[in-house]
């Protein structure tokens, strides 16, 4: 099993996602290639995919190459996002293989002249099933390409290799261990040149940073200078070589009109309540306002989220041979169709001469600077007629990457005199989570840049609402959105979109009932959760976390332990996570010392790949929790730098316990992120149990746990 | 135009290299654009996140901070130079057993870091191991499994060098 190497030839390949042939590909020496649209973002996806079919096939997972993400060679399958790609992509490649596998047994009946039920597929070789000795490797029966058409259901599969449910070695790995070309970064053309892009360091929506003036003598004068290149407020330089393109870029001299300055971010959340809103009503069941007006008793908490940044480690980087009549782009993006739709109008290139070959970015947890970058390598390249390859640099993507968006909730709910929730609601502010440029270049920074600007993007309300309902047996619940049009910083989509915001928001807010009415988190949630795969894994992370057991606090310290759970999307993947923290009280820090999930995706395809992702998102939503917040001045943003956006280091790394639970007949569920959605609840209850605080401000940083311990 | 600088002569992986960047280049992006030696990453530019780590005279040194002049007449130590595909270095071997990667952009420079380490520790114990990677940051949140593997290599029994 390998990953296949550039394919430079314009190839005729289906393209339509109907076809098995679109997707499968048999060669005579017995390989099998997957043309993915779905991409490897750094989450094992290829190896996943990749067990799937060679499941379905039976073949071994080594005769199993991928290729992914190429405009000319793999169909569009969209964004890869949303924890979707073992989701949507699996169960379609799954039957894709299932018709291969029939049609090659057919093809074998037919040359021997047999039933092809009596045949049967295994590692690789037709051979009879009653054991007779004759075979065909399946190398011989792939002179024509395979035929068929996917079918909406395909029903259930022989599965002769049994690699899925196994943690098979990821395919990429070795080329990342040992120095090998892996990255859009790592990406080298014939004589090509480097660029770097100039801009203020701030990202609004509007595109603000209008160039007044660019002195450009200084940049000039440095040997190896190719080109200033500017196109209306897009700035860029590129020159024969990465570190003079740098010094280039400080040496350029521009003066930059006064943009109006940005409100501050200890104002942001006053601001949100107060704007003009787009206003949606996701959920209602019962009647929530004659459930309030009736209660005996009425409980309400506001939690406030900050904007938080990717922070990807490698900078985005993408790589741009632009020539008159025809465009190849390697880049990272989630999407190469989407932002091939957007760079066309940007090119002035029709579509069809324009080719999008995937590469890895570093680590990939939503719409960051990737797609930005290949428009900013584009212009450049098409500015000076040869391949440039653009990466930002560290105080760029900081500035300019799109940002987790701030969120307000209000949450209240009434208790009847048994102490029952008769109403719930959940009412969260917040800007669209989702900004990609799927065909919309007013959506890339140089798009809003260039002279004139791209048309401004149809923007769409979404995400903001993921996780605001719960899976709890509420009479009464409504979820009230207020969809703000604008920003200070641009938001789109980073890790869960809101559902780790509006996790938290539930999940804190139900444990506020719960001490409020003096039941244990864990017997409540039990009680509230209809599903039993819910309460599962509610059971067994309290179970393995040794759920009301005394936790080991140095002397001086505070020890607490909270739970939460989540259902991703109301309808996918289950997580339940406990929290145990120790807090030193005079300095507020919070040291997450160990977390326990368990973990309900449905059938498992890899085991390895899903404690990878699991522990991935634990770790991450602990920095998230406790760190992380994007902050500005009145001119532009100051977390430029690992010193000033501080994300969880190893000596902070706590104990990781997993629970998975396999469900071998259920659908594959997506694992990439649902787990990040229960951390910071399951630490804020935590704090709580400690110190008998409600943290409704994240990040918990040791400033503001202080504060409210002193408030008490 | 290429840069009017005379070739400055460097000793990379054990071999003398005549590199074409000025004595004034971060050493990361001679590593990378001129000697096709890729496994050191730009990450900050400013030695704050262990990505470009590489070794200098054996010690761990950030490829972004140093010049290509300051490492004439230096050994220079890359992951490449430590292992390869073919023969890999017991760290390595490590992290492949153990998966401990996700996007894997931070892993050389860790694995560099901790060849350092072990070079003056063979077994390190658990706060060791992460006091030397606190300046390695990894955004994937695969840390766990980075000590999974580390402990691996140290818990085993000593090794006569891990360069």
């Amino acid at each position: 099993m390998s990953q296949a190497p550039h394919q430079t030839e314009q190839d005729v390949r289906r393209l339509d996602t109907t076809a098995v042939a679109s997707f499968l590909e048999l060669d005579s020496d017995g390989t099998v290639t997957i043309y993915s649209g779905k991409v490897e973002l750094g989450t094992g996806i290829a190896t996943a995919l990749s067990q799937i079919v060679a499941d379905e096939l039976g073949v071994p997972i080594e005769s199993i190459r991928i290729v992914m993400g190429d405009t000319a060679l793999t169909p569009d399958q969209g964004t890869t996002a949303g924890s979707k790609t073992l989701q949507v992509a699996g169960p379609l490649l799954q039957r894709a293989a299932i018709a291969a596998r029939r049609e090659l047994l057919e093809r074998a009946a037919e040359r021997l002249e047999v039933d092809p039920r009596d045949l049967t597929i295994v590692d690789g070789v037709v051979r009879p099933i009653d054991g007779s000795t004759f075979a065909i490797p399946i190398g011989d029966l792939a002179a024509e390409p395979f035929s068929g058409t996917i079918p909406d259901a395909a029903g259930p599969g022989e599965r002769t290799s049994g690699v899925v449910g196994t943690s098979v070695p990821r395919v990429d790995l070795l080329a990342k261990l040992t120095g090998g070309r892996a990255y859009v970064h790592d990406v080298v053309l014939d004589g090509m040149l480097h660029g770097r892009v100039i801009r203020p360091y701030v990202r609004t929506m509007d595109g603000s940073g209008h160039v007044v003036a660019v002195d450009d003598g200084d940049a000039l004068a440095i040997p190896g200078v190719v080109a200033v290149v500017r196109d209306g407020d897009f700035l860029g330089v590129v020159a024969e070589r990465e570190e003079i393109a740098i010094r280039a870029a400080e040496a350029l001299r521009v003066t930059w009109a006064d943009d109006p300055p940005l409100p501050s971010p200890d104002a942001l959340h006053d601001r949100m309540r107060m704007a003009d809103t787009i206003d949606t009503e996701p959920l209602h069941r019962g009647d929530v306002d004659a459930a309030m007006r009736d209660s005996s008793r009425t409980l309400t908490a506001t939690y406030r989220f900050p904007m938080q940044a990717h922070a990807s480690m490698g900078p985005s980087c993408a790589v741009a041979d632009v020539g008159d009549d025809r465009a190849t782009i390697y880049t990272s993006t989630q999407g190469v169709y989407g932002l091939r739709a957007a760079l066309a109008p940007l090119l002035g290139m029709d579509e069809d001469r324009i080719q999008m070959i995937y590469r890895e970015g570093a680590g990939c947890y939503g719409h960051n600077g990737a797609d930005d970058v290949a428009a900013d390598a584009v212009l450049l390249s098409q500015a000076v007629g040869r391949p440039v390859r653009v990466q930002w640099m560290r105080r760029d993507e900081f500035a300019w990457e799109p940002k987790g968006p701030a969120m307000l909730i209000d949450m209240s709910a009434a208790l009847d005199p048994d102490n029952d929730i008769l109403a719930w609601q959940h009412t969260t502010w917040t800007p669209t989570h989702v900004a990609r440029p799927g065909g919309q270049p007013g959506h890339l920074l140089a798009g809003q840049q260039v002279d004139p600007p791209m048309p401004e993007p149809q923007m769409r309300m979404g995400g903001g609402d993921r996780n605001a309902p719960t899976t709890y047996a509420f009479p009464n619940e409504r979820v009230t959105m207020h969809w703000l049009p604008d920003a200070p910083l641009r938001p789109s989509a980073f890790r869960t979109l809101g559902g780790l915001h509006n996790t938290t928001a539930n999940e804190m807010f139900l444990d506020e009932i719960a001490a409020s009415i003096g039941e244990d988190p864990v017997a409540l949630r039990l009680r509230l959760l209809p599903d039993s795969r819910a309460r599962e894994v509610v059971s067994a992370a309290a179970e393995r976390a040794g759920w009301g057991t005394a936790i080991d606090a140095p002397d001086g310290m505070l020890a607490g332990r909270g739970i939460a759970f989540t259902r991703y999307e109301v309808e996918y993947a289950y997580v339940a996570m406990v929290a145990d923290v120790l807090i030193d009280p005079d300095s507020g820090l919070v040291r997450a010392t160990r977390m326990v999930a368990a973990h309900d995706c449905g059938r498992i395809i890899n085991p390895d790949g899903v404690r990878n992702q699991v522990e991935g998102n634990i770790i991450q939503g602990i920095s998230r929790s406790l760190k992380e917040e994007v902050r500005w001045d009145d001119r532009e943003i100051t977390t430029l730098t690992w010193e000033t956006y501080p994300i969880l280091t190893f000596p902070e790394v706590p104990e990781i316990d997993i629970v998975l639970i396999d469900r071998p007949v259920e659908p594959p569920l997506g694992a990439g992120e649902p787990a990040t959605c229960p951390v910071t609840a399951a630490i804020g209850n935590a704090i709580h149990d400690a110190t008998g605080v409600w943290m409704r401000d994240v990040p918990f940083t040791p400033e503001r746990v202080r504060q409210a311990m002193e408030r008490r | 135009m290429a840069s009017p600088v005379s070739p400055t002569r460097i000793t990379i992986n054990g071999r003398e290299r005549e590199i074409e960047a000025s004595p004034g280049t971060p050493l990361v992006y001679a590593l990378r654009n001129d000697l096709g030696l890729v496994a050191a990453k730009y990450g900050c530019g400013l030695g704050r996140c262990g990505a470009c780590t590489v070794h200098l005279d054996g010690e761990a040194a950030f490829s972004c901070m140093v010049s290509v002049g300051e490492v004439a007449g230096r050994e220079v130590t890359t992951l490449e130079g430590l292992g390869s595909a073919n023969a890999l270095h017991p760290l390595q071997q490590a992290f492949l057993d153990e998966q401990a990667a996700q996007c894997g952009y931070c892993i050389p420079g860790i694995i560099m870091t901790v060849a350092a380490l072990l070079e003056k520790d063979p077994h390190p114990d658990d706060d060791a191991i992460r006091t030397a990677l606190e300046g390695m940051l990894c955004r994937c949140g695969a840390h766990d499994r980075i000590l999974r593997a580390i402990r691996r290599v140290t818990d085993a029994p000593r090794a006569e060098s891990w360069v």
